[in-house]
């Protein structure tokens, strides 16, 4: 028996390089429950962060009641992460919204019946859409956490049912970037490479990814190949002193820690040492890229010392890093927020696809790029269209593309909206705050506590001319400004598919009945639609689907000949076995491992999803620009000077600030917060600060300090922890839901929110907002009532361990691991010859259009 | 020589939309990105100007002789609101394609004359200034629809 809390990662099954990962089968029971008395185990997989790992529910007496690892899975091979053990499903039976709730003429909200509130609801809508500004005056904002089917629905009657170009989902704050990247790079979103990689590469690079925190299960995957024989090397770039650095050190691999906000200037300089050490596949690059010359030219400032300059770190350290890169056989790179919520977010993870096309590493075991999602659903949101994009990775700047989907949904092409670059969900905002968008629909988020600058987002939630409806499964601190709120059934309690970071699909079927009146969130849409009465161009019903299989195969047909090609899944051959990477269709009917075997990309004008972009501004080439570059099948090196961030340090705000999770909670808490180990583990909100800065300010473990930005204020306890100088973390997932003295929505006194002060600013070509720069000054307030909450067993570690209790489960918290417990399962054969090609988007389909 | 009276003209247009694009960063500082990008567009026009004065003053700047109507005009204000942002967009775009074909005027200039030096100034800033007609365009583009068709007048 394990405490998971106490020991996050669990037991080694060490290995050595290209041998399977041994399998652990990870399982944990309500404390009243043992493994006999379970009535039945229901397949699914957990939805507590993008990894993906297939599990089984347990279920007894019609309620969830433990977890079991899928052995025969390939994405977790049996294990589990503390969030996924302590986190599934202990928040079901709690506070629940169970009834609509609806304004009275107080404006009270009250429970109310489903009928009441869609009227509410439909009735609005219909207002508007009479108005000028038609669908214009509708936004859809919703979530990287709800299912394919879902997602596929939401589009389709945003998109062909009432026409506005106004639905984004919160992926905008958690994985845009990763595709842009991939699109910028590569023509088309689609992850490069497979969490097999880790078994055969011999070094890792993580770029501001703290994968032992935020994907417990892949770093379980990469630590047991550090415990094994030929161990990889690690390479950290990350501010804190994550586990992932202190395992860079471990490894020979080096840990960079540059400063927040010069990631562009650091992989400039990693670009050039590689090109001037002749550390490049020139075949590869001849045969295969476009944009070299330009790529060197840009990176040719960047020398190390020029850029240790900027960031601030040591020249050598980048020497060691590119050497690293540049000389090992295989590199495996990740990249996540650090990068994606940072300054030139796009531009530094189209310089790890840079780094990646110099080597010619795609597409071989152990040389793989992976442009990590944060949430568990967010590929689905890219997929669907409920996002910013069109369905199937098509691109809205295509007429072709329009007309294909115009012709599967049986409407006019003039109803798709595509006539300007979809709306991203800062500028969904912005026309909420400005009074044009009349009626905002949120689904499975809380963006009064995850967007930047909350102040604002709360005035604008109580803004007259803004009509909101909230759908969740609890009463969030954004759903306390609804107009109408709705309770939605969540994982377990619904059927559907979702895919994870490297594409694989799972089934998640359902395991108990939703609370009261709750309904899937499809069911809601479903209704939506039939109340409003779309019909397509002839006259029938819009939405022809009624459950989550036929709106999966209503979904096959738009991927068919994509490179996101679901055609060859059912609902039946995801059970039983393993979840199944996409493309999955005639050419690779197993599923695809990693994409790109062939060298051959999605960047046909005909195919492609973008094209493209200016990094430093966003501007967009046209079609013409793009097609004179004649890429037909090559990647892009994509190059951008290094600018520096909109906001600096300086007299009055003197240090940086960069906001993240920990490993025990996800996003806002409404889940995992209301797990007792997962609370108990990070009670409360802490701000991390350096040994050195510490000692300047006069501050000590646990004392109250208030950080203080241009736009708003929170404070917590002081960490004295292991970050370095000049650079204040802090967590972003306390709100106010579970705040005593405050109404549940806003700070009141004690403001805990990181995004209290962050700014309102994102990414010119991804739109992802930038959460992890921003200045802040910090003041102390009081006396140490006892050490901070945050937990010791993390990247939150204090520099000084007197005295700070370790963090431990509480009673409850065992949980057993099996290792060994099977034969490993095997991802899936690459195809003899490689689907037609890999990503090139289906030539020879009824939609595909490759010229 | 004309050619210097379109160099001074350039040098002083470049001027010109280095000031608007800053004028216009500062008008909407409620567009986050418009604030930030034309800051970082107007500093590359502050460039320009610079890497125009040693040939400015190789030629001899002649502002006074600079016939009035090659002028560019600034910005006379910033207006307001989703519409007020679409026109001063679009003013910033007229002023820059203005000072785009100026480069190209002068390109041809400097090759007739074989003044390499020039001839590199132009090829670099035209570059730069492609760059901001390719924003605003873009901007320009996204704007339109809610600014013309969704906002209440
Ligand atoms: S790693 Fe992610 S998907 Fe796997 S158990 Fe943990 S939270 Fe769930």
């Amino acid at each position: 028996m394990k405490d998971r809390i106490a020991d996050i990662w669990g037991a080694r099954t060490p290995h050595a390089r290209d041998t399977p990962w041994p399998v652990r089968v990870d399982t944990h029971f309500d404390s009243s429950v043992s493994e006999g008395d379970v009535d039945r185990w229901v397949q699914s997989a957990c939805v507590l962060c993008s990894n993906g790992c297939g599990c089984d529910i347990a279920v007894k007496d019609g309620r969830m009641v433990g977890i079991r690892g899928r052995a025969a899975d390939t994405v977790n091979h049996g294990r589990l992460g503390p969030k996924g053990l302590y986190g599934s499903w202990q928040w079901s039976r709690t506070d629940r919204l169970t009834r609509p709730l609806v304004r009275d003429g107080n404006g009270a909200l009250v429970e109310s019946d489903w009928d009441t509130a869609m009227d509410r609801i439909v009735e609005r809508s219909r207002q508007l859409l009479a108005t000028d500004a038609g669908a214009l005056s509708h936004g859809f904002y919703t979530s990287g956490q709800l299912f394919l089917e879902e997602y596929y629905t939401l589009g389709v009657i945003g998109k062909a049912g009432l026409g506005t170009p106004h639905m984004d989902g919160n992926t905008r704050l958690c994985t845009a970037t990763a595709a842009a990247a991939l699109k910028e790079n590569f023509g088309s979103d689609g992850q490069p490479g497979s969490y097999s990689d880790i078994e055969a590469t011999d070094a890792v690079f993580l770029f501001g990814h703290n994968m032992a925190e935020t994907q417990t299960v892949l770093w379980m995957r990469v630590l047991d190949r550090i415990h094994g024989p030929n161990p990889p090397r690690i390479v950290a770039v990350d501010p804190r002193t994550t586990k992932v650095a202190e395992a860079a050190r471990a490894t020979g691999g080096v840990h960079l820690a540059p400063l927040p906000g010069t990631n562009q200037a650091l992989m400039n300089a990693l670009i050039r040492e590689v090109v001037h050490n002749g550390w490049v596949d020139e075949r590869y690059i001849e045969a295969h890229t476009l944009g070299f010359d330009e790529l060197k030219a840009t990176v040719e400032p960047y020398t190390p010392e020029h850029s240790a300059g900027i960031c601030r770190v040591p020249a050598d350290d980048i020497r060691r890093a590119a050497r690293i890169f540049g000389t090992s056989e295989r590199v495996l790179s990740t990249v996540l927020q650090g990068f994606f919520q940072s300054h030139q977010a796009t531009a530094a993870s189209c310089a790890v696809n840079n780094l990646h096309l110099l080597r010619g590493m795609l597409g071989r075991p152990g040389c793989g790029i992976l442009q990590m999602n944060g949430q568990p659903t967010a590929q689905n949101t890219r997929e669907c269209g409920a996002d910013g994009d069109l369905p199937g990775f098509r691109n809205w700047d295509n007429v072709e593309h329009v007309r294909q989907l115009a012709k599967l949904w049986n409407v006019d092409p003039m109803t798709v909206p595509h006539w300007a670059p979809p709306t991203h969900a800062m500028q969904i905002w912005r026309y909420c705050e400005q009074g044009s968008i009349g009626l905002l629909w949120i689904s499975g988020t809380n963006p009064a506590v995850s967007l930047p600058e909350l102040p604002r987002i709360r005035r604008i939630l109580q803004q007259e001319s803004l009509f909101t409806v909230v759908q969740d499964g609890f009463l969030t601190e954004t759903a306390r400004y609804a107009d109408v709120v709705l309770p939605a059934a969540l994982w377990g309690e619904k059927q559907g598919t979702f895919t994870n970071v490297n594409r694989t699909v799972h089934l998640s079927d359902k395991a108990v009945e939703p609370p009261g009146e709750a309904r899937s969130d499809l069911d809601i849409w479903l209704d939506y639609a039939r109340r409003m009465d779309f019909r397509d161009k002839d006259g029938a019903p819009l939405i022809t689907w009624s459950g989550p299989e036929e709106v999966f195969e209503a979904w096959k047909e738009c991927t068919r000949g994509r490179l996101v090609d679901y055609t060859g899944l059912t609902y039946d051959r995801l059970r039983g076995g393993s979840g199944i990477p996409w493309p999955v269709n005639e050419q690779a009917p197993e599923g695809t491992d990693r994409l790109y075997a062939d060298a051959e990309f999605p960047t046909h004008p005909d195919v492609c999803e973008t094209y493209g972009h200016d990094l430093l501004t966003g501007g967009a080439l046209s079609e013409q620009e793009y097609r004179a570059k004649n890429p037909d099948g090559r990647a892009f090196f994509k190059a951008a000077p290094y600018v520096s961030p909109p906001e600096s340090p300086g007299e009055e705000y003197p240090f940086v600030l960069t906001t993240g999770r920990t490993a025990y909670h996800f996003h806002t808490r409404t889940k995992t917060g209301r797990s007792r180990q997962l609370q108990r583990a990070a009670p409360g909100v802490w701000v991390e600060l350096s040994v050195g800065d510490a000692a300047r300010l006069g501050v000590r473990e646990g004392d109250l300090v208030r950080l203080e930005s241009p736009r708003g204020a929170m404070q917590g306890p002081a960490r004295i922890g292991r970050g370095r100088d000049g650079v204040v973390f802090t967590p972003f997932h306390y709100g106010y839901w579970d705040r005593p003295g405050t109404d549940g929505a806003a700070p009141g006194g004690s403001p805990s929110a990181a995004n209290e002060l962050t700014i309102t600013e994102w990414d010119p070509v991804s739109k992802q907002p930038l959460f992890k720069i921003g200045t802040v000054k910090v003041v102390r307030m009081a006396d140490a009532t006892g050490p901070s909450p945050a937990p010791t067993t993390t990247a939150s570690a204090p520099a000084d361990p007197d005295g700070v209790p370790a963090t431990v489960g509480g009673p409850g918290a065992e949980e057993r691991e099996h290792p060994d417990a099977c034969e490993p399962p095997r991802p899936p054969r690459q195809p003899e010859a490689p689907p037609q090609p890999p990503g090139s988007g289906g030539t020879t389909s009824t939609t595909g259009t490759k010229g | 020589m004309h050619l210097a009276t379109y160099i001074g003209l350039q040098h002083a247009a470049s001027k010109t939309l280095a000031d608007s694009f800053r004028q216009v960063a500062e008008g909407h500082v409620g567009e986050p990105d418009v604030h930030s990008l034309c800051h970082t567009l107007a500093r590359a026009s502050d460039g320009h100007v610079d890497r125009l004065s040693p040939v400015a003053e190789r030629y001899g700047e002649q502002r006074e002789d600079e016939p009035e109507r090659l002028h560019a005009e600034g910005l006379s204000g910033i207006r307001s609101g989703g519409v007020g942002l679409l026109r001063d967009l679009q003013d910033l775009y007229l002023l820059a394609s203005f000072v785009d074909i100026t480069w190209t005027v002068l390109g041809q200039a400097a090759q007739g004359t074989r003044d390499g030096e020039l001839l590199d100034v132009v090829e670099t800033c035209k570059t730069d200034t492609q760059r901001q007609l390719k924003w605003l365009n873009t901007r320009i583009k996204q704007a339109a629809p809610q600014a013309l068709i969704a906002t209440a007048t």
